[in-house]
């Protein structure tokens, strides 16, 4: 590999042993895969997926202590995915005493550490790091050396950054380092496409669905995407966007995608067009079957598979102020349609810290507190990544979550029905005579309540007329 | 019966074991973190989606396999279970490596003191002809041995 003379003097050992190790790792890396020479990382900012203090990952610590001890910290400042705990979060005793003591036990020694390498600050703590609220947001063509796979995809594909699916650890290195190998997704070549994916649906299809559609089909491969542009317009809006990253995270976790283009839409399809897709590129087309063959091939992994839900995560990945407003406005109209005041399911939005701050000077969070709906930054994966959350039937629209947990996929609107207690058509059979049984418990039981309380003032009012009848005799 | 097959070094090494047979992805994730999490004596693959791989013991054997598959801790797992002294005895790929693997592979053999072949670009005939069982032997120009068990 052609190395600049800096580049080379470090390798060398010029900057110290440990930059030796850092840098011979590089470039071995990109050896691998046929880079030629290693290009300046050009992001003002880095991002690492390893934000969780687990115990049991102390050599990844050992790496963090021995880069400390040689001075080296990150050439740009970085943020981190979201912490795996929030005191908000509600859990047993049992929950807390394992999540503190046994599984994230080197949480605040890891966060420590995060900050002398180069932590942008206790908040840069999210998937979405690139939502404007958190401020690490990529230009068009930035070199970026980041891991997590729903930011890579995303500023790859909505931003025209620069990025490879990088692993834990050798995103720090190139962010200790100021350079990563050129391959992949670097390189122009990389970055066209080898499906023509047409969607054909009759309606906007579910962003989650969509990109999980998309991500088992071509895997590691770039699809080039034709008839979104119909639901989702030519211009990168707020609403285009959001869509976009709960597709792009679908199609990362479902499969392994770095990076799609929106035909008429994303940065590179917009000005190159079909000049993107290669002459041999296979063909996948998505209409309302192949979406609903895809959904129904989903494996339930509660161990009863009836269970009713303890729990519901929306948010992952993180929720944009947007979003966080738009559930609560739905959540809200559906509980009154149901003649509910509060959700039915626990139920969590999680959002990155920033935004959990500006979602709290409206109007929308005291409504989503009322309605029984906690807010979070918390990571939902982390949190269900344990035996005692990954017994619990939890639900979510997530296929992200899913596909790394227990927990179960329902689209948006199931997922409003089921948490409001209302329509439960999208709830399996036996759920749905558990939910009456319980129902008609609860009707018994406030029968039961309001003719005590019925009885109670009857009693009342005659000890009263009682009292009354005494007292003009005394 | 015994058949060669010729593949790329990705980390050099020689070593012989036990094949242990993925024809889906490895999802590295999916796959170690259970056992590293509950610092169980043998790493038993936790992975439910594999069902060439579930509750079968990885440490000591020759892994064999596509690519690895799943959340881009994937390198970060590998490395720390090799720390632990928990990894495959190599690691053995039909298709050329993933970042994912690469980055694990390359951890764990710059940054630790265990040593784990890698070899990768072995063809599809490699991963149709390997079962779970069989004896690998590993020599040093990226020369995969494969013998039927027992011989």
């Amino acid at each position: 590999m052609e190395l600049t003379q800096e580049q080379q003097d470090k390798l060398d050992g010029k900057y110290g042993a440990t930059m030796a190790r850092v840098m011979q790792t590089l470039v071995r890396y990109g050896e691998l895969f046929g880079a030629k020479r290693m290009v300046p990382v050009t992001g003002k900012y880095g991002h690492l997926v390893t934000s969780f203090g687990l115990g049991v990952i102390s050599p990844v610590y050992e790496i963090m202590d021995e880069l400390i001890a040689s001075g080296i910290v990150s050439k740009q400042k970085f943020s981190i995915d979201p912490k795996p705990l929030d005191p908000d979060i509600p859990v047993s005793p049992l929950q807390d005493l394992v999540f503190r003591k046994f599984m994230y036990n080197k949480q605040d020694a890891y966060e420590e550490q995060l900050r002398k390498v180069g932590w942008m600050n206790d908040d840069a703590a999210t998937c979405t790091c690139y939502f404007d609220e958190v401020g690490n947001k990529p230009e068009k063509g930035d070199i970026l050396s980041w891991a997590e796979s729903s930011a890579v995809v995303y500023a790859n594909s909505v931003l025209g950054a620069r990025c490879n699916r990088n692993s834990g650890i050798i995103e720090l290195f190139g962010s200790v380092a100021g350079c990563v190998p050129e391959f992949g997704f670097l390189t122009d070549e990389g970055r066209k496409a080898t499906w023509r994916v047409e969607v054909r649906t009759t309606e906007k299809p579910n962003a989650q669905l969509l990109g999980s559609a998309v991500g088992m089909k071509v895997m590691e491969e770039v699809p080039y995407i034709f008839g979104l542009d119909r639901f989702l317009g030519t211009e990168l809006n707020d609403e285009a966007c959001s869509y976009l990253k709960d597709f792009g995270a679908a199609t990362a976790s479902n499969g392994a995608v770095g990076l799609y283009h929106v035909d008429h839409l994303t940065p590179e399809a917009a000005e190159q067009g079909e000049a993107l897709i290669r002459p041999d590129a296979k063909t996948y087309v998505i209409d309302d079957a192949e979406l609903k063959r895809v959904e129904e091939s989903y494996p339930v992994m509660w161990k009863n598979k009836d269970a009713a839900p303890k729990l519901c995560f929306i948010g992952c990945p993180h929720l944009t102020l947007t979003q966080l407003k738009q559930w609560t406005q739905d959540i809200h109209e559906e509980l009154q349609r149901n003649g509910r005041s509060r959700v039915t399911v626990k139920t969590v939005f999680t959002t990155p810290p920033a935004v959990l701050k500006e979602f709290q000077r409206t109007e929308e969070y005291a409504m989503a507190r009322e309605m029984g709906i906690i807010v979070s930054y918390i990571c939902p994966l982390m949190y269900m990544n344990n035996p005692l959350c990954s017994s619990m039937p939890v639900i979510t629209n997530s296929n992200k979550l899913r596909t790394y947990s227990t927990a179960r996929f329902y689209q948006d609107d199931a997922i409003l029905r089921i948490i409001t207690g209302g329509d439960a058509s999208a709830i399996p059979m036996q759920e749905k005579f558990m939910k009456a049984g319980s129902d008609a418990v609860k009707a018994a039981g406030k029968a039961v309540e309001a003719g005590k309380k019925a009885a109670d003032r009857m009693k009342e009012q005659a000890e009263d007329a009682g009292r009354k009848d005494g007292g003009d005799d005394a | 019966m015994m058949r060669k097959f010729q593949g790329r070094v990705v980390i050099p090494g020689t070593v012989s074991a036990r094949a242990l047979v993925s024809h889906g992805g490895f999802n590295t994730l999916a796959s170690l973190q259970k056992s590293l999490m509950f610092g169980t004596k043998d790493t038993i693959c936790g992975d439910q989606n594999n069902p060439d791989l579930y509750k079968k013991k990885l440490n000591g054997q020759a892994l064999c396999l596509p690519r690895t598959i799943g959340s881009t801790t994937g390198g970060m797992v590998l490395y720390t279970a090799a720390k632990m002294g928990r990894t495959p005895a190599c690691m053995l790929f039909s298709e050329p490596i993933d970042s994912l693997a690469a980055a694990g592979a390359l951890l764990t053999d710059i940054w630790s003191d265990a040593k784990m072949p890698t070899v990768d670009s072995l063809g599809s005939d490699f991963l149709d002809y390997v079962k779970t069982g069989m004896m690998i032997r590993i020599e040093e120009n990226g020369v995969v041995v494969v013998e039927e068990a027992g011989r």
